[in-house]
C-alpha cells in the first residue's frame, strides 16, 4: 500500500484570545506516493508542527490533510497508526522514561493483534543497528543515539506506509546515520513507503529526497527538486541564502 | 605552555550494575581552545562530559588526575561542585527539552539561573534573559520567554540552554551536540558566539558533535572516541588525514552534496578496535 499526502491551507494558532499566535499561516504542498519529501528551513519555522498536524498529535488545525486520498480526520485512530508513524525530533521526550524497550516495542504489536512479538522485535532492533540485549534496557541506560534508534524501531515495527521523520539522524554519528539512511532507502524500494523528512542537513536531502520544501516563519517559501541544491538553483531569497550557507558549511569555511 | 583549563589523566567510568567500563583510559588536556569530541553513538562522549561535572551519582569514576583550574575534581565534594557547576563550568546537555523543568516557563528558568550566580533583581534578570535570547537569534524573545519547554521548537531548546550558559560566564563549557537542531544559518551565528567566548574571554570549550563539517571547520583539535576509548587525536583541519580505520570509516560514511547516489558506505566494526590502547 502506498500513500500520497496532500496538504491544503494548513493553519494553526497556539494560545487563546489576544495572546493567540498563528504559527502556520497557510501551508500547502503535496507529496506523491512513494516519494521522499524533505522539509528544511529556519529553526522555529514550523517543520515539526506540520508533522504533528499530519499525524493528528495536534488536531486543532484548519485546512485539509489527506493521506491516500482520505481525509486524515476520518481515519480511525487504530487504522491511522498502521498507516503512518512518526519519529520525533527529541528521542528522550518521545520514549516513556519508565518503559523498557520491550514494552515500547511490544505494546503496539499487542494493540494491533500481531503475532511473533519476539521475532519482530529482534528484526527491527537489528535493522536499526543495535543488538538484542537492548530489548531489556530503559531510556536512561542508553546514549542519545541509541534512544533515537529505539524511536525509529518503534515507528517501523507496525510497518506503516507513511513515515514522518523529524531529524531522525541528527543525534547519530555519521556511520550509524549511513546505516539508518540505507535502511530507509531499502524499505522504500521494497515496500514503496512514503517519507516526509525534516532535516537541517542538505547533504541528507540531496542523498534521500526527490523534492523538498524550504520553510521560513511558518510559510513554505519554495518547493524545489533535490537537483536545485548543488549549484544553488533556488529563486526565493531565503531558500538561496540557506542553500548557499549549506554549500559553504560543507566546503571549507 | 600556559596552564591548561582542564587536565584529565586515565579516566575510567563504570555505570552502576554494568559489567564493563563505559569509558576507559581517557586522557587529554584542554587549554583556552576549542576541543572537539567525535565518536560512535554510545562510545562515551556524554559520559566523559558528565563525569567532569560529577553529574554521575550512580557511576564509579576513577582517574589518575582530574584537575580543573585550581580544583582537584577527584577530591571535590558535592557541596564544592554546587558552587562550581553552572557557574565556573557549564554543560549544555544533549537533550535540552528534557533537561529543562517541564512545568516552568523557559524564560523564568534562564532568569533563575542568572540570579543563582549573580546578585540581581527579578526585573534585571528578565532584561538579561531577553537580551540573551535575542543574542542567540530567537525571533520574538518576549513570546518565547513565556513558553513552556514543550511549546518551543527543538532548535529553540538548544538556544535556551546556550543562553543559560552564556549568562553564567563560565571558564569551561562542555557543549554536547549544542547546535544539531539549528538550521545552518543560525548555527553559524551561534558558533560565532561560542567562538567569541574562546577568543575574547579565553574559556576552554569542549564540543561534542557528530557533525564532521562543524568539527573540521570550527574546532582546533579533535578527539575521536570509539567504545569508551580515545582512538585518535588530530588537529581539526587535518581531520581528513586521519589514520585510524574508525575515523576513516566515519569520513567515508558522510553524504555530500552533489555525490552520485549510491548506498552510503558503512563501518565494518572490528573487535580489535576495542582492545586496550597502549598509553
Ligand atoms: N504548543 C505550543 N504552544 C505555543 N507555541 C508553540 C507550540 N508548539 C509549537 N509552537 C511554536 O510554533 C513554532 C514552530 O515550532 P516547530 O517546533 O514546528 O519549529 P521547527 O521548524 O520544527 O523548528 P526546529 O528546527 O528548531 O525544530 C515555534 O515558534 C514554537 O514556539
Ligand atoms: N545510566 C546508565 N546505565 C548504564 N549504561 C549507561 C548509562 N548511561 C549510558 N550508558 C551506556 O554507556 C555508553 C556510553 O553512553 P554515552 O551517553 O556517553 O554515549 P555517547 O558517546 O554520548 O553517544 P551518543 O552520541 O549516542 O549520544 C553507552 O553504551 C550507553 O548505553
Ligand atoms: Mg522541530
Ligand atoms: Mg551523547
Amino acid at each position: 500500500m502506498t500513500s500520497n499526502v496532500d496538504i491544503r491551507d494548513l493553519s494553526i494558532s497556539f494560545g487563546e484570545g489576544p495572546a493567540a499566535v498563528k504559527v502556520l499561516p497557510g501551508v500547502t504542498f503535496s507529496v506523491e506516493a512513494g516519494e521522499c519529501f524533505g522539509l528544511v528551513g529556519e529553526s522555529g519555522s514550523g517543520k515539526s508542527t506540520v508533522l504533528r498536524c499530519i499525524s493528528m498529535l495536534t488536531d486543532f488545525w484548519q485546512g485539509s490533510i489527506t493521506v491516500g486520498g482520505r481525509d486524515i480526520r476520518q481515519i480511525p485512530r487504530l487504522e491511522r497508526c498502521r498507516l503512518l508513524q512518526m519519529v520525533f525530533q527529541d528521542p528522550y521526550g518521545s520514549l516513556h522514561p519508565r518503559q523498557s524497550v520491550r514494552t515500547t516495542l511490544s505494546e503496539p504489536l499487542k494493540i494491533h493483534g500481531l503475532d511473533d512479538h519476539e521475532g519482530r522485535m529482534r528484526r527491527v532492533i537489528r535493522d536499526v543497528g543495535l543488538t538484542a540485549d537492548f530489548i531489556d534496557r530503559f531510556p536512561h541506560q542508553m546514549s542519545g543515539g541509541q534512544r533515537q534508534r529505539i524511536a525509529i524501531a518503534r515507528a517501523l515495527i507496525l510497518e506503516p506506509s507513511l513515515l514522518l521523520l523529524d531529524e531522525p539522524t541528527s543525534a547519530l554519528d555519521v556511520s550509524v546515520q549511513a546505516e539508518i539512511l540505507n535502511l530507509l532507502v531499502r524499505l522504500r524500494e521494497e515496500r514503496g513507503l512514503t517519507y516526509i523528512m525534516v532535516t537541517h542537513d542538505l547533504a541528507v536531502v540531496d542523498h534521500m529526497c526527490d523534492r523538498f520544501a524550504v520553510m521560513l516563519h511558518g510559510e513554505v517559501t519554495e518547493v524545489l527538486p533535490r537537483t536545485a541544491i548543488d549549484g544553488n538553483h533556488a529563486t526565493h531569497p531565503y531558500a538561496r541564502e540557506l542553500i548557499g550557507a549549506s554549500l559553504e558549511y560543507e566546503g571549507a569555511l | 605552555m600556559e596552564k591548561p583549563v582542564l587536565d584529565v589523566r586515565n579516566l575510567a567510568i563504570r555505570y552502576g550494575g554494568a559489567s564493563r567500563d563505559a569509558v576507559r583510559g581517557v586522557s587529554f588536556t584542554l587549554g583556552r581552545e576549542r576541543l572537539g569530541i567525535v565518536g560512535e553513538s554510545g562510545s562515551g562522549k556524554s559520559t566523559v562530559g558528565r563525569a567532569i561535572l560529577k553529574l554521575l551519582p550512580s557511576a564509579q569514576i576513577t582517574a589518575d588526575r582530574m584537575q580543573f583550574e585550581d580544583i582537584d575534581l577527584l577530591k571535590a565534594s558535592e557541596r564544592d561542585m554546587l558552587k562550581i557547576r553552572g557557574r565556573r563550568m557549564s554543560m549544555i546537555l544533549q537533550d535540552p527539552k528534557y533537561s529543562l523543568n517541564p512545568i516552568q516557563r523557559v524564560g523564568r528558568q534562564v532568569a533563575e539561573t542568572y540570579m543563582r550566580h549573580f546578585p540581581a533583581t527579578k526585573a534585571e534578570a528578565r532584561q538579561k534573559t531577553l537580551a540573551m535570547l535575542e543574542a542567540v537569534k530567537i525571533r520574538d524573545p518576549e513570546r518565547v520567554h513565556d513558553l513552556y519547554p514543550h511549546e518551543i521548537s527543538g532548535g529553540m531548546g538548544q538556544r535556551v540552554m546556550i543562553a543559560m550558559m552564556l549568562l553564567a560566564e563560565p571558564d569551561l563549557v562542555i557543549a554536547d551536540e549544542p547546535t544539531s537542531a539549528l538550521d545552518v544559518t543560525v548555527r553559524l551565528q551561534v558558533l560565532e558566539i561560542l567562538n567569541g567566548l574562546v577568543r575574547d574571554r579565553g574559556i576552554g570549550l569542549i564540543m561534542i558533535s557528530h557533525d564532521l563539517n562543524l568539527v573540521r571547520n570550527f574546532c582546533d583539535r579533535v578527539l575521536i572516541m570509539f567504545d569508551g576509548q580515545v582512538v585518535e587525536t588530530l588537529n581539526a583541519h587535518e581531520l581528513d588525514r586521519a589514520q585510524h580505520p574508525y575515523t576513516r570509516g566515519l569520513l567515508a560514511a558522510q553524504p555530500r552534496i552533489g555525490d552520485r547516489r549510491k548506498m552510503l558506505s558503512v563501518l565494518d566494526r572490528r573487535p580489535e578496535w576495542s582492545q586496550e590502547i597502549a598509553q
